[in-house]
């Protein structure tokens, strides 16, 4: 497994993302900058949480325009897996990457607690190693997580079963409790919640784990 | 030459902090207000000598960077 987590200014989960890749894969994870454009050979490529940019102009908006993007979408074409949490979700969705976009939360509040969500299709890289149904909870921590998209889109991503996560108790206003979903090809995931903090029971659970178990197994 | 690009968010895309605004103007007693909307404005100065072209440049920042034709609509207005 040849994984990367990328890091933006203002990115605060980059390390997590990284310990929790080396400790579930026992190997090294490579580390790179918003401004690096030659990636090594890659299996998975993090994009973390936090606050890149400062969240100036729209959450996620001026990291999805830097230069290591460019790199990213070019990956993930070629079929490269890409994870985005939280803010790499945000960023993911401003790259274009992903369809759809993350609004302000609907009680305007900054949500911060563990939720109790569905892991909505076991069919792709990042969750064959859950039960299919299983009901998981994960720590979230945002203040722009609503997901939105069209009538269409919204049919799209549902007739070819590409929503990844489903809130039990939607904390933001997700529309159809949406909390992470699917690129087209199956091999991009944007979620809100932080498997990288539940990897161990110390952290409050271990729910995360069988996320980076399933690229194991789908990607090494 | 100057420009100045407002952007707002598409009809139908939920604006919680318009939202918001709105019940706070009527828990102060300002009567009959609806539809608040939340508009984003950017002001350029622009190096161009050309107005079309200006127009142009910023319609492609709009499309690129300053506006996320996902959820918002942007109209640029230039100033000689």
């Amino acid at each position: 497994m040849r994984a990367a987590v990328i890091t933006f200014p203002g990115s605060n989960c980059d390390r997590d993302l990284a310990v929790a890749m080396e400790r579930c894969f026992d190997k090294p994870v490579a580390r790179i900058w918003h401004q690096d454009t030659d990636l090594p050979p890659l299996d998975l490529i993090g994009i973390p949480g936090g606050f890149s940019f400062g969240d100036y102009l729209r959450c996620g908006a001026i990291a999805a325009r830097s230069p290591v993007m460019r790199e990213v979408a070019r990956q993930a074409a070629r079929g490269v897996a890409v994870l985005g949490i939280c803010n790499g979700f945000q960023v993911l969705t401003e790259a274009g990457l992903l369809p759809g976009a993350l609004l302000r939360n609907a009680g305007l509040g900054f949500v911060c607690r563990t939720v109790a969500m569905q892991v909505a299709t076991a069919s792709s890289p990042f969750t064959g190693s859950f039960a299919a149904d299983a009901r998981i909870a994960l720590p979230v921590a945002h203040h722009d997580g609503n997901y939105q998209i069209d009538e269409d889109g919204l049919k799209r991503l549902e007739d070819e079963d590409r929503v990844a996560f489903r809130y039990l108790e939607n904390p933001n206003g997700s529309m159809a409790g949406i909390a992470g979903v699917l690129s087209e090809q199956r091999n991009v995931l944007g979620m809100m919640p932080h498997p990288e903090r539940a990897i161990e029971p110390l952290l409050g659970g271990s729910d995360g784990l069988p996320l980076f178990r399933s690229l194991m197994g789908a990607l090494a | 030459m100057k420009a100045r690009v407002e952007i707002s968010l598409r009809p139908g895309v939920l604006d919680p902090e318009a939202q918001t605004i709105e019940r706070s103007l009527a828990s102060l007693g300002f009567e009959g207000v609806e539809h608040v909307r939340r508009l984003k404005v950017i002001e350029l100065d622009l190096a161009h000598q050309d107005r079309a072209a200006a127009e142009k440049a910023v319609e492609a920042m709009c499309e690129r960077l300053l506006a996320n034709p996902v959820i918002e609509t942007y109209s640029i207005s230039i100033d000689a």
